[in-house]
């Protein structure tokens, strides 16, 4: 272009040809649009954004390009999907030129995701995240009741959808149904069923709307695209934060909507959820009317095991006239034997005494018994006296001296006698004295064998043979001068 | 006795009529309490009765009015 085009262009002008900036855009702007018309672009969608205004601004992406696109508020609810970032889209509208920018740019009026693959890819990330974020847990779900009093469903007016919900509940159990119409595809269809399970959810049942206690959100089959209102975040989080129990129902059995992860219940079909929400009547009228006649033969059998057991007890209940007359028997017999023992008692000992006294032995009888042994010992006593004194004498007589050994004897006692008189008699003082000596002896007559003797006492007597002298000893010196004198 | 039926569902007023009948089968109560239980039993079943025979097919669809209140029309 520079070659083309140099800075000395004015100089080279010539025969180049020459546009207003308006010619040129203009004819830039029908080229475009000649020659590209209505196209279909594949590519991912970047930079989204929503003006006030209501047209959406967004650039379509692929490795090698980037083109700005834009969807007119009119076209926005005819769309077919909502557009968003990262997004695989396949988008058809036409290329245009904005003059005054010097920019073109898509004009959109469809979009469509980009084969079933990128739709998948999208509802598995969604699928991803709020499974992180636990509205799928298994314990969030709640229980549907037993026996729902109102029926809430969330579907399209039209078709078989909500026909089929109507006739299985008028089948089952009639019960009356809320109706909260919606549309199930197309834009803005995800917004408005997000808004109808909200709104059964705030109904307080106050007012002239009973509150339902059971939801069915219900939808028939068709195309993945289809169903992509189910699988819409908005939606997904109006059920998490619903509090009436909610049925899950969309498309046939084999498909499957995020709606289902996160709904108390999943049916595979509307008819199913139907099923779901309300039994049998006639069946729990035949288990009640069951349960009946169970009620009344558990009492009958409880009243009849009572009436046995009462009659066993007042059988095996004692007779009582039976009892006392026993009683009274034996008092009877008791108090006739209790008169009869004194009486006999008393015979008894006096039997006794009888024989006792027959037994005591007569005073005389003992008398006569002790006076007779008193003569058995006496004369006893006297034997044996007479048996002594005869045995003495025997041994006396047997021990006589006969007279001539005592004879002798006495003769020789005389000769010793005579004897032993001469010795006696030659050893005789009388016969000393008649030899011629002296005795001498004190008045006293003992006798003074010592001169000293003799000489203290006062008088001595001289016995001789024929007499006795008194003499008195002279004193000492005297007798022995007189001696001498002699 | 009905009136401390009301505020029982259907479900619970069911199980409740199912303890007493198997109680009563049994045939252990104490034959007060069997009386008793009977007539509990008959009231619940009454009561069960009754849910049942309200049964009424009415289909009304929700109307949202301009100032966001809700009313309900009978649907064909």
């Amino acid at each position: 272009m520079d070659e083309q085009f140099p800075d000395s262009g004015p100089i080279m002008g010539g025969n180049t040809p020459e546009f207003s900036v308006s010619e040129i855009s203009g004819a830039i702007r029908r080229t475009l649009e000649g020659t590209f018309g209505r196209i279909r672009v594949r590519g991912e969608i970047t930079e989204f954004k929503r003006y006030p205004s209501g047209h959406l601004y967004f650039s379509l992406k692929d490795e090698g390009g980037k083109l700005s696109s834009v969807v007119w508020r009119g076209t926005v609810s005819r769309l077919g999907l909502k557009p968003e970032n990262g997004l695989e889209v396949i988008a058809t509208g036409k290329i245009s030129a904005y003059g005054e920018r010097s920019s073109y740019q898509m004009v959109i009026d469809r979009l469509e995701y980009a084969g079933e693959g990128a739709l998948l890819a999208r509802i598995e990330r969604l699928r991803l995240r709020l499974a992180a974020e636990g509205l799928f847990d298994a314990g969030r779900k709640r229980a549907l009741p037993f026996l729902p009093r109102v029926i809430g469903v969330v579907t399209s007016a039209q078709g078989a959808v909500l026909h089929d919900i109507r006739t299985t509940i008028a089948r089952r159990f009639p019960l009356p149904v809320l109706v909260w119409p919606v549309p199930v595809q197309g834009e803005g269809a995800a917004e408005r069923i997000a808004h109808a399970i909200a709104g059964f959810d705030a109904v307080d049942g106050r007012g002239s709307v009973p509150r339902p206690d059971v939801l069915i959100v219900a939808r028939g089959g068709g195309s993945l695209e289809d169903l992509m209102a189910f699988n819409d975040e908005v939606v997904l989080r109006a059920v998490a934060a619903c509090h009436i129990p909610l049925i899950s129902a969309v498309g046939h059995e084999t498909d499957t909507t995020l709606i289902d992860f996160v709904s108390d219940c999943r049916a595979p079909t509307p008819t199913a959820a139907a099923e779901m929400a309300v039994p049998v009547r006639m069946e729990l009228e035949a288990g009640l009317t069951q349960r009946e006649a169970r009620l009344r033969s558990g009492l009958a059998r409880s009243l009849q095991l009572a009436r046995a057991r009462l009659d066993r007890a007042a059988a095996s209940l004692p007779d009582l006239p039976a009892v006392v007359e026993g009683a009274r028997r034996r008092l009877d017999d008791r108090s006739y034997r209790l008169d009869l023992a004194l009486p006999t008692h008393m015979r008894h000992l006096r039997a006794s005494l009888r024989s006792a006294s027959d037994r005591l032995p007569a005073p005389q009888m003992i008398l006569a018994l002790r006076r007779a042994d008193l003569a058995r010992v006496d004369t006893a006593c006297l034997q044996a006296m007479t048996a002594y004194i005869n045995r003495r004498e025997a041994t006396l007589g047997s021990l006589r001296v006969p007279p001539a050994v005592l004879v002798s004897q006495l003769r020789a006692c005389a000769s010793r006698l005579a004897g032993e008189g001469g010795r006696l008699a030659s050893l005789s003082p009388q016969a000393v004295l008649e030899r011629g000596y002296v005795l001498v002896t004190d008045r006293k007559g003992k006798p003074l064998s010592q001169a000293a003797q003799a000489r203290r006492a006062a008088q001595v007597v001289l016995t001789f043979a024929d007499g006795k002298v008194a003499a008195r000893p002279l004193p000492s010196g005297e007798a022995a001068q007189q001696i001498l004198d002699l | 006795m009905t009136d401390d039926l009301t505020n029982l569902s259907f479900e619970d007023a069911l199980a409740e009529l199912e303890a007493i009948v198997r109680q009563l089968e049994v045939g252990q109560l104490r034959l007060e309490d069997a009386i008793t239980s009977y007539e509990r039993g008959a009231a619940l079943r009454q009561y069960c009765q009754k849910k049942l025979d309200e049964a009424e097919a009415r289909v009304q669809a929700i109307v949202q009015r301009a100032d966001g209140t809700l009313e309900a029309k009978p649907m064909d």
